[in-house]
């Protein structure tokens, strides 16, 4: 299990996982499920594309989730928000269909870039998707006050000069940028829910942002090595599993929230995770 | 004429299938596309299509009709949104989040395992895009049926869904049980968007519940108006779209033709971009009584108008 070519997905996965947390913890934070949800499923219409033409499939998704993410932000600013969104994933999904009834591609291929191949990464796909890793994981840390003060505070971030459109943006591309690394090993739909999941779930245990923010990394860690481990025992695809897990440790936080935290705001947060969250691992 | 229709293109009983089918479907989601998207849940409203694209592929598993596990799918999928807690603004967006990574989850698991049990290929591609083309003919009553029962639930909860959408405190001092109506709804949104995730696909099924509502919002300024509008571009979009598909087959002999989803959703967003240039929004404000309408219009299905 943790010989050969399991030994990237580990390593594969171990990335995943802390940009996963670490971006999805202001994903939850801000609302922005919905752009997280369909900037990976524009850069799925990418890959496509680069295929067809015949270009590395990475290009293919980073211009794509790149033009995914500008164009939800710049939309949304003149419109509703979650129209632009839409309309920019269908308008991605639609060019995406158009890529492949041109191409040849097969079915197992549009089915490993939607649910990815954790279990296949060669050894040469690990330094990029660490190099974007780290990118992502610096600019997240670059841009967390900003962040931070415009989705919870917009009076005082207003006061101190900051654009909120601006701030957004950025954020949209850091977004794309870590769709851009993670599609092809963790695939389009399964980014989304370790983005989504372990840090809603973080946010249940703690109201301290730093907290919530290790915890988010932390969870989604456990989430996919846990899938990993199981998919390789059962042969059943990873996504499964990840979907699976996030949503257990959500319905724990979403426990532990209702029993703990009403009646204790600011203790015993310690015991972050409670003793039925071990289902999960 | 064949420069516009490609011969055959009345005579074939696919394209007559999905010429009826797309009309149907058009006109329901762009209905209960107006109220989505003025309340703003165009998420639930995509996410709930791969909620029924999950269901379809666990009733190809375990053996179900595909109609009843896209809409069962859907079904459940908005029960548990609205359970996690999608009718309060601030976890709108987390519950459609959670629900929607759970569903891809379980789509991965069984697509994986339908493509084990039987060797057919496309089945993926088929779940996941739909076409409109390849509708059986036998399931346009159901889906018809389904349709007007969708309208009619709407229109029974027209007025109070418009005023808990448009102005939730005047809702809630009227004494509307918002949260009824918008559960009301979200039964409402599931079934459209599982009846049109398997007619058309799930892309086309975001597309026209989102799109020409969204459009008619912009050009419109009464829900009346808005609501003319939207059937009027939903079904005309896709009309144009089956058209342009039909004959693309024919533009280059070397390859296929491009698929209708491609279309549709080209015009629809065309359209939606267009109702939002400046000399547009002037057109629609100076229209009614001089009054010019603030830039961002979040009233246009005001009570006034309804």
């Amino acid at each position: 299990m943790f010989s050969g070519f399991m030994q990237h997905a580990w390593e594969i996965a171990t990335i995943v996982g802390v940009v996963a947390g670490v971006v999805g913890f202001f994903v939850v934070l801000r609302g922005s499920a919905f752009p997280a949800h369909a900037i990976p499923n524009g850069a799925f219409a990418g890959a496509a594309g680069a295929n067809l033409i015949g270009v590395n499939p990475l290009v293919g998704l980073g211009v794509f989730s790149l033009i995914a993410a500008l164009g939800i932000g710049s939309l949304g600013r003149r419109g509703r928000a979650d129209v632009a969104t839409a309309l920019a994933l269908v308008a991605m999904l639609a060019l995406g269909a158009a890529f492949l009834s041109q191409s040849t591609e097969y079915e197992p291929e549009i089915f490993s870039l939607l649910f990815g191949e954790i279990l296949g990464v060669s050894s040469s796909q690990i330094l990029p998707v660490a190099v974007l890793g780290l990118v992502c994981v610096a600019a997240v840390a670059g841009l967390a006050r900003p962040l931070m003060l415009t989705s919870i505070a917009p009076e005082i971030a207003a006061a101190r000069g900051l654009r909120p459109h601006r701030v957004e943006m950025a954020f949209l591309v850091v977004l794309a940028c870590a769709t851009t690394m993670t599609v092809p090993v963790v695939g389009a739909l399964l980014i989304f829910t370790l983005m989504i999941g372990p840090p809603a779930a973080a946010r249940c245990f703690t109201d301290r942002p730093g907290r919530a923010m290790l915890g988010s990394v932390g969870i989604a860690l456990i989430t996919v090595w846990a899938a990993i481990a199981c998919a390789f025992e059962m042969n059943w695809p990873v996504g499964f599993f990840v979907g699976t897990f996030s949503a257990v440790w959500y319905g724990a936080g979403r426990l532990y929230a209702s029993r703990h935290r009403t009646r204790r705001p600011s203790t015993g947060l310690e015991h972050a995770a409670p003793t039925g969250s071990t289902v999960a691992v | 004429m064949h420069l516009l229709f490609e011969p055959g293109f009345f005579s074939s009983q696919p394209v007559h299938t999905a010429v009826v089918i797309g009309a149907v479907t058009a006109i329901v989601s762009a209905i209960v596309g107006l109220y989505t998207v003025m309340r703003s849940q165009s998420f639930a409203g995509h996410a709930l299509t791969d909620v029924a694209t999950t269901g379809g592929s666990g009733a190809y598993f375990f053996g179900f009709s595909a109609l009843t596990g896209f809409i069962g799918g859907a079904v459940a999928g908005a029960g548990a949104m609205d359970l996690i807690g999608v009718q309060r603004v601030r976890s709108r967006d987390l519950a459609t989040g959670i629900v929607l990574g759970v569903a891809t989850g379980l789509a991965a698991l069984f697509l994986y395992l339908d493509a084990t049990k039987s060797n057919t290929t496309g089945a993926t591609q088929q779940i996941l895009f739909g076409s409109i083309f390849t509708i059986d003919p036998s399931t346009v009553p159901v889906i018809a049926v389904l349709s007007a029962a969708t309208l009619m639930l709407v229109a029974v909860i027209h007025r109070p869904l418009l005023l808990t959408s448009v102005s939730p405190e005047l809702a809630s001092a009227r004494g509307i049980a918002s949260r009824t109506v918008g559960l009301l709804f979200m039964l409402a949104l599931a079934v459209s968007v599982g009846l049109t995730s398997i007619a058309i696909g799930s892309i086309l099924s975001t597309a026209l519940l989102i799109g020409p509502a969204a459009t008619a919002l912009r050009v419109t300024r009464s829900i009346r108006g808005a609501m003319v509008a939207a059937c009027t571009l939903g079904v005309v979009t896709t009309w144009l779209g089956i058209l342009l598909a039909y004959d693309s087959d024919d533009w280059d002999r070397s390859s296929q033709g491009l698929p209708v989803s491609f279309f549709i959703v080209a015009i629809a967003f065309l359209l939606y971009l267009l109702s939002g240039l400046p000399a547009v929004q002037r057109r629609v404000g100076r229209r009614d009584d001089g009054v010019r309408r603030p830039p961002r219009s979040h009233h246009v299905g005001s009570p006034r108008g309804a």
